[in-house]
């Protein structure tokens, strides 16, 4: 059996090399099936890695809560509020929170002013716990202290962003810059952190809490958003649970009403993107496959043609004593080294379009061809190869050795 | 005991509503270094003859024996088994396989034997040093005369030692000279004890053989043997 195997083996190389071009074109197919395949998967999965990657160091064992409103109730005028009582509410009485922190969105304009530069950015009023939830570190100075939110002192950390736009020097610390009219000194500055989805997380500038707080006047409608991290031991869906029992019965929810706030993890946010990637891979993969179809249908079109090229071959090799198995290996391995041949060039051209993909396209992640991709390319081409290559050698195998003898 | 024992075979082939009787009973016994010749003109059974007993073809009725064994009840994996194993083909128009070597052609039977590559060499290469062409073994059979040709495909024949040696019109494509020395060559073969049974509507090729056998509308005709033997007795 072996040794059938390996004579088939060594015959269908000859016949492949005997006919080079004729063999590339007739693989052409699975190449680029193949191709297609490991590059938009090589583009996803590096996509998707590297929004894992980003997501780690949101801190993955954080939550954030914020007000909800449907829309519906939005038309009627109607607003849903998360307010300091609630946070002091659940600094007070949950399990498991390390640290918690309110953020407070500028609400009139997010202009800041350095010199003749202005610029854009988001201007966040919070507490010293922020760098804590958001594990954030410093480049150059100190974060919020406590005491800057006691005694609403006027200063600022900002992000790397907001430096290079407002043309701030390499060290901003000490500087002053107006933000709503109001002059703040910089005190410390953030260490770039990198865009998740198109969104500058370096593009931020953070206030002590109270000081936003006084800036927007003495608001009764104040809407904050808290974030906060969780304890080591802390479950995140306990920790969810006791939230949401706590802030309806704050906001005097009755059973039958939804919730008027979100509570999100930063794990919840991963599954969402990776469920959405994962759905882009399997449609465009499965778009892709397609072609890896039709590479195979072309494997089964030239196959039978070289066999009925090959009759009178066929015809003589059963004379001189070729049984049924050993024609229809012949057949069947040359259609399956065929398409394993293109399914092994498709893999690095793949590969390399993958690369120049997200090389061309500044600030896309590297891609990276998981292991599994290259076993199911090459499974794949190889299965193709057997499904397409029966038919043909088949026919082969069945030939009547007079018959093929006769052929001309 | 007979090499070849045929009784009463009949082939019919259906050509629409007509049946065509090819074969219509023949007895004949093949033995042990017979050199035997089929003649006869085209239509006359011949090449059915020849395709029966090359078990390429089974009869339709009747019996063969070849060495021993029941042939016509075989199927088609057992009957290429015996043709690997007790047939050696030459053919008009060589049948060698056109991307193979000289040497790669030879070996080609010993594969379906499943002898081992340095074992296959060594045995293809003592048959084509009895035929004379040790010199060729790598060359491509496109790059080979016809007699060259003629002889690589004895060589192969040759290799598997088979009971019988089948020629069929094994000078049509050569010109008279080289006909001359294939048939010396299958003289030769003769005088070493093997088997050989040719087909041919050559009178000048039949005149080689040591028994010829005519053929008519698919009944033996004329046996040389039996009118020797008519004669004698």
């Amino acid at each position: 059996m072996f040794f059938a195997l390996f004579e088939s083996f060594r015959s269908a190389v000859i016949s492949i090399y005997a006919h080079g071009l004729r063999s590339f074109l007739t693989t052409l197919g699975i190449v680029i099936g193949v191709a297609s395949v490991i590059a938009v998967i090589s583009v996803t999965e590096g996509m998707s890695s590297f929004i894992g990657d980003t997501f780690a160091t949101l801190g993955s064992n954080s939550l954030t809560i914020q007000s909800y409103t449907p829309f519906e109730d939005q038309m009627k005028g109607i607003r849903a509020r998360l307010t300091p009582e609630d946070m002091e509410l659940i600094e007070r009485r949950t399990d498991g929170i390390a640290s918690i922190t309110p953020i407070l969105y500028a609400s009139r304009s997010s202009q800041i002013k350095f010199g003749s530069q202005t610029a854009f950015s988001q201007i966040m009023g919070t507490t010293y716990a922020y760098q804590d939830v958001s594990q954030s570190y410093m480049s150059i100075g100190r974060f919020l202290a406590p005491s800057d939110n006691a005694t609403r002192r006027r200063i600022a950390v900002i992000g790397e962003k907001v430096k290079e736009n407002l043309n701030l020097p390499e060290n901003p610390v000490n500087e002053y810059v107006e933000i709503g009219g109001e002059w703040f000194k910089i005190v410390g500055l953030m260490e770039p952190k990198g865009e998740i989805m198109g969104f500058n997380r370096d593009d931020i500038v953070l206030v002590p809490y109270n000081t936003m707080r006084s800036l927007q006047g003495n608001q009764t409608r104040t809407d904050i958003q808290i974030q906060l991290s969780l304890s080591d031991t802390a479950d995140a869906d306990s920790v969810t649970q006791q939230l949401t029992t706590l802030l309806r019965n704050a906001h005097d929810l009755s059973s039958d009403e939804d919730d008027d706030f979100v509570i999100q993890t930063a794990d919840q946010l991963m599954e969402t993107f990776d469920t959405i990637i994962n759905m882009v891979t399997v449609v465009i993969g499965g778009i892709v496959s397609i072609s890896l179809l039709v590479g195979g249908i072309g494997i089964m079109n030239i196959m039978l043609v070289s066999v009925t090229e090959r009759t009178r071959e066929i015809g003589i090799c059963k004379a001189i004593g070729a049984k049924r198995h050993h024609i229809l290996m012949q057949f069947l391995i040359e259609a399956l080294l065929l398409s394993l041949l293109g399914g092994l060039i498709g893999l690095a051209l793949g590969y390399g379009l993958g690369t120049l993909i997200s090389n061309a396209i500044p600030s896309f992640p590297q891609a990276s061809v998981p292991l599994w991709s290259v076993a199911l390319a090459l499974g794949f081409s190889g299965f193709v190869g057997v499904l397409f290559g029966i038919l043909p050698a088949a026919k082969a195998a069945n030939l009547d050795p007079i018959d093929a003898l006769r052929y001309e | 005991m007979a090499l070849i024992e045929l009784r009463a075979i009949t082939k019919y082939y259906e050509m629409g509503d007509q049946i065509v009787k090819a074969l219509d009973g023949i007895d004949i016994d093949v033995f042990k270094n017979d050199y035997l010749a089929f003649i006869g003109s085209s239509g006359s059974g011949k090449s059915t003859m020849l395709n029966i007993l090359g078990c390429l073809d089974k009869p339709t009725n009747g019996q063969y024996h070849l060495n021993g064994k029941n042939v016509e009840v075989m199927d088609q994996n057992e009957l290429s088994e015996i043709r690997n194993q007790e047939i050696g083909f030459i053919f008009q128009s060589f049948n060698l396989l056109p991307r193979s070597t000289a040497l790669g052609n030879v070996m080609q039977p010993l594969v379906y034997r499943n002898v081992r590559l340095k074992q296959r060499k060594e045995m293809a290469m003592d048959a084509l040093t009895r035929v004379g062409l040790d010199d060729r073994t790598h060359h491509l059979p496109n790059q080979l005369s016809g007699g060259q040709r003629q002889r690589v495909a004895i060589a192969r024949a040759l290799v598997t030692t088979p009971s019988i040696l089948l020629a069929d019109e094994p000078t049509g494509n050569l010109d008279s000279k080289t006909s001359i020395e294939i048939m010396q060559l299958f003289d030769e073969l003769h005088d070493e004890g093997h088997t050989l049974i040719v087909v041919t509507h050559e009178d000048e090729i039949a005149r080689h053989c040591k028994r010829v056998i005519e053929m008519k509308d698919g009944k033996i005709f004329n046996d040389s043997n039996t009118v020797t033997d008519a004669v004698t007795h």
